[in-house]
């Protein structure tokens, strides 16, 4: 299969400005007749199923959750980025163009991430006349605030609830063309299939959670933005619900997955407590703005402080290490989240973690409640400060909190084109789901930006480069073969899964698979315990298929059985994930290979031999996949090794 | 020492379908971890039920951190359990006593008609939102983000506000049934922002006929609703919401009676 990613002709800064003035349009008269899916609500989802009917096409959107407001993109805390320069501090879009592509480790597509950067400023513009509150200062004007991997300030944020401030807004949107009848909202339901017809994805096969029934739906076109694969590790900070099955059952109907082991570690996460865990909450990143990371310089303290005999306020500040202030001077406790997970890491396994199972790292606000005051970081983190209180019981006024690195997000998904299209045609995916502007790691504050660039302002002009090849011919009808061929698909994968009545649980399944991804393809790999995890997951893979449980019935409501089906699709991309850490012979970005590193034990990239993307085929289950190269072009941002130093 | 864990006994309502009759079950769950969240005890007592042959108990739940609203439950007589501003999800084991009997039903309104066990129907709140919601603005038409300057009072109020995560806990809190406190939060953050000022009138008047509409109860100023809400939304914007509403009835703004579509 050769690999077109479309990247049109001109130079970087033209592009996109000369690809929206000559792709080809569709008539108004034909788009009320064309039909798009979107399966998923979060920012990307609800942006671009707004912005398509706004446009006059019919939408049906489609979420796993009650409302379309809950997607788990409300929960993202920090901000969103934007190329605004209102702190008249130097940015510009070509800058938040190279920090993003520098962010990346040099593993992103430039045209597209040049195409986010000039789009970025608009997305702040469309949110506030939504009625979104952003922060604001004494003038009136929107505030800013400084995130990890940049010198400028052009972050973007409502309190702590940013994520869920732009998801509103984009839902207001939406509700809008609901009452419209533009689009039509299929909550508590989920894509079980694709449809093809002829090659063109023509449809998807929905379950409805509520009564178990499987529906065909028909479209034109069908676009996925069902978010990242984060809980394939079990324990992350994704929603429960959070899944990668509208993903993987596409890439089981061929759609290329785009670097599956690029996977973000976020370092300011609450550390684990239990096993009875089930995820991990995650602590914004804003907070490194006015917190302090440090640890015990010496082991017998940082001992004491597990053993409970020494508390934080007893060191002295001779006796602790704020490490990355020390490692990174130039950008201190703001480095990039891939480089402060891995220092976390590093220190904690050298002896100096502090909670109880020695796994986590004090971040210390003595410094900023002296120079700004209580009420000033009770403004800009009052919340998160509450937050932190209920979960731990801890008061981060008065004592440092305690953090680790977890699992956050997904930089891999499904292979796109500069359209946003997969190699299905007629399949696209935004957002999380694709894989393509964050390279081996994403900047703070740009998951929002991607989503939203993509929903409100890509897609709704690339889709119709392929939609004005459509007009001619309607949706298929739900009787087509193809569509009785998928939902019969569906049904046997799912009888298949309730008939092993065997003596575990779904949730034993996913716990062991995350134990396995954590340990083996987690923060740090090696071609040992790699190629290990897949003997230890092709194990999990037959035990799953012979000694599942799941009780009830095919049509009821019956999470048990979505549960399962779920963590079935994250074995198989387990696997995936595996191989594509194997392969990558390099350390890059999230990617850490002990194998390849500095002496100084930064990442180390070898740029002749991996400068592409990893577009996966699948070709069953515990078949060997098969890779494809899109070999990447830096003609702005020319790579070097990443110093935050 | 503290004790690390709890024994408990659950009663938790068991109820297979909207259509089917409910009653509460009663659980033995021992060896609860302090640490655990109130969720994760559930997912504990699911375990215990799938390893005995039994059918594990369903509740709603996502994103375990207190911001999607999709977790509910009645615990004790008090919507989201006993601790203050804190969503179901939030609340921890450790706020419990060794040997204790809790009691654990659905969000009970007519307008949350209950799906399955602990799992109700919240479709109503959507439909509320799709009468008027939103501010009517297409992708790409938007001013500069700095073009209006809006007091940073009224953009902090605006937030407290939008802070609603759409659990429904007012309802459920409430002896009507009252969703006011819900759909005046949008009401007041749209009317406290410029940008929500052209619609306002029709917004306030359609948003109220929609929550009618849903079989929610009329207001009566307990303020239960506010005592229990995780996100402590005021009861000052159901005051707002009234005087709006008033406002845009002398003000002739009537002729939104139609619903959402009558504002597209």
């Amino acid at each position: 299969m050769k690999l077109d990613s479309k990247i049109p002709e001109g130079t970087l800064q033209e592009r996109w400005t000369r690809y929206r003035s000559t792709v080809p349009l569709v008539s108004p008269a034909n788009k009320r007749k064309m039909e798009i899916i979107v399966v998923g609500t979060g920012l990307a989802g609800a942006s671009a199923a707004a912005s398509l009917a706004e446009l006059g096409y019919k939408v049906k959107a489609f979420c796993f959750q009650d409302s379309p407001r809950r997607a788990h993109s409300i929960a993202a805390q920090g901000g969103i980025n934007a190329a605004k320069n209102y702190q008249n501090d130097g940015d510009s879009v070509y800058r938040l163009f190279y920090d993003t592509i520098k962010g990346g480790d040099y593993r992103a597509r430039e045209a597209n991430v040049h195409r986010l950067a000039e789009v970025s400023a608009s997305i702040i513009d469309q949110c506030v006349a939504q009625g979104v509150p952003f922060a604001r200062d004494y003038g009136g004007m929107l505030d800013n605030r400084s995130f990890g991997g940049t010198q400028v300030s052009r972050t973007f944020y409502a309190r702590g609830q940013t994520g869920q401030q732009l998801l509103l807004g984009a839902y207001s949107a939406l509700n809008r063309q609901i009452a419209k009848k533009q689009v039509t909202m299929y909550s508590r339901h989920e894509m079980v299939e694709l449809v093809t017809v002829d090659g063109k994805a023509k449809g998807i096969i929905a379950k409805n959670l509520v009564t178990g029934e499987l529906e065909r739906h028909s479209a034109h076109a069908v676009v996925l933005a069902s978010g990242g694969y984060g809980n394939v590790f079990y324990l992350s900070t994704n929603a429960m619900g959070s899944n990668v099955t509208a993903a993987w059952k596409a890439h089981r109907h061929g759609a290329l997955f785009g670097n599956p082991c690029f996977t973000q570690i976020h370092p300011t996460c609450l550390p684990q407590s239990g096993e009875y865990q089930s995820k991990l909450t995650l602590m914004s990143e804003s907070l490194r703005n006015d917190g302090r990371v440090w640890v015990p310089a010496i082991k017998e303290d940082a001992l004491a402080v597990r053993e409970g005999r020494l508390k934080a306020g007893d060191i002295p500040e001779d006796r602790r290490d704020y490490y990355l202030e020390r490692k990174y001077p130039a950008f201190g406790n703001l480095v990039p989240r891939d480089v402060a997970s891995r220092a976390a890491k590093e220190v904690c396994d050298a002896g100096h973690g502090v909670a109880p199972t020695g796994l986590a790292v004090f971040l210390d606000f003595e410094d900023s409640i002296r120079r700004l005051g209580r009420n000033t970081i009770s403004a800009r983190y009052g919340n998160l400060f509450e937050m932190y209180e209920k979960i731990t019981g801890d008061n981060p006024y008065e004592t440092p909190m305690k953090i680790y690195p977890a699992v956050h997000y997904t930089m891999g998904g499904l292979w796109v084109d500069y359209d946003l299209m997969t190699t299905v045609p007629g399949l696209y995916a935004i957002g999380e789901a694709n894989f393509s502007d964050h390279g081996a790691n994403r900047l703070g504050a740009s998951a929002l930006m991607q989503g939203l660039a993509d929903g409100y302002f890509v897609l709704p002009y690339t889709i119709g480069s392929y939609l004005s090849s459509e007009i001619r011919h309607a949706a298929p009808s739900t009787e087509d073969p193809a569509f009785v061929e998928a939902e019969q698909r569906a049904l046997a994968y799912q009888q298949k899964i309730l008939g092993i009545q065997g003596r575990r649980s779904p949730e034993s399944f996913h716990r062991e698979l995350g134990k396995i991804m954590w340990e083996y393809c987690g923060m740090a790999r090696s071609r040992d315990g790699l190629t290990h995890a897949l003997g230890l997951i092709d194990q999990l893979h037959k035990d799953f298929w012979s000694d599942v449980r799941v009780s009830g019935t095919l049509a009821s409501f019956n999470p048990e059985l979505d549960k399962a089906q779920r963590v079935a699709d994250f074995i198989e991309l387990g696997r995936l994930m595996v191989c594509d850490a194997l392969a990558r012979e390099e350390s890059c970005g999230g990617h850490f290979r002990v194998e390849h590193q500095t002496p100084e034990g930064e990442a180390l990239r070898h740029d002749d031999n991996f400068a592409y993307v990893a577009a996966w085929e699948y070709t069953g289950a515990l078949n060997e996949p098969v890779m494809h190269r899109e070999d990447l072009v830096f003609e702005a941002a020319h790579p070097t090794q990443r110093s935050y130093k | 020492m503290e004790s690390t864990s709890l024994n408990l006994r659950l009663q938790v309502w068991r109820q297979p379908s909207t259509q089917a009759s409910g009653k509460f079950e009663t659980y033995e769950l021992p060896s609860v971890p302090v640490h655990a969240s109130f969720l994760e005890m559930l997912d504990l007592l699911n375990e215990q039920l799938i390893t005995e042959g039994r059918e594990p108990v369903a509740f709603d739940h996502d994103c375990r951190e207190g911001i999607c609203g999709m977790c509910s439950l009645y615990i004790n007589g008090r919507a989201h359990g006993p601790q203050q501003g804190t969503t179901t999800c939030q609340l921890h084991m450790r706020h419990f006593e060794d040997g204790e009997t809790i009691t654990i039903e659905p969000f009970r309104a007519k307008a949350f008609p209950v799906v399955r066990d602990l799992v109700v129907n919240r479709s109503a709140f959507d439909r509320i939102q799709q009468a008027g919601g939103y501010i009517t603005v297409n992708t790409g038409n938007a001013p500069d983000g700095n073009a209006v300057p809006i007091p940073k009072t009224d953009a902090d109020e605006a937030f407290a506000a939008a802070a609603c995560i759409g659990c429904g806990a007012c309802v459920a809190a409430c002896k009507n049934a009252s969703a006011m406190l819900f759909v005046s939060a949008k009401v007041s953050q749209y009317a406290l922002l410029p940008q929500g000022q052209p619609e306002h009138r029709e917004r306030v008047l359609s948003m109220v006929q929609a929550m009618d509409e849903e079989g929610f109860g009329h207001c009566t100023n307990t303020g239960a609703c506010e005592a229990e809400c995780p996100k402590g939304i005021s009861v000052e914007n159901i005051a707002r919401l009234n005087r709006s509403y008033l406002g845009a009835q002398f003000s002739g703004g009537g002729h939104a009676a139609g619903g959402g579509s009558s504002m597209a």
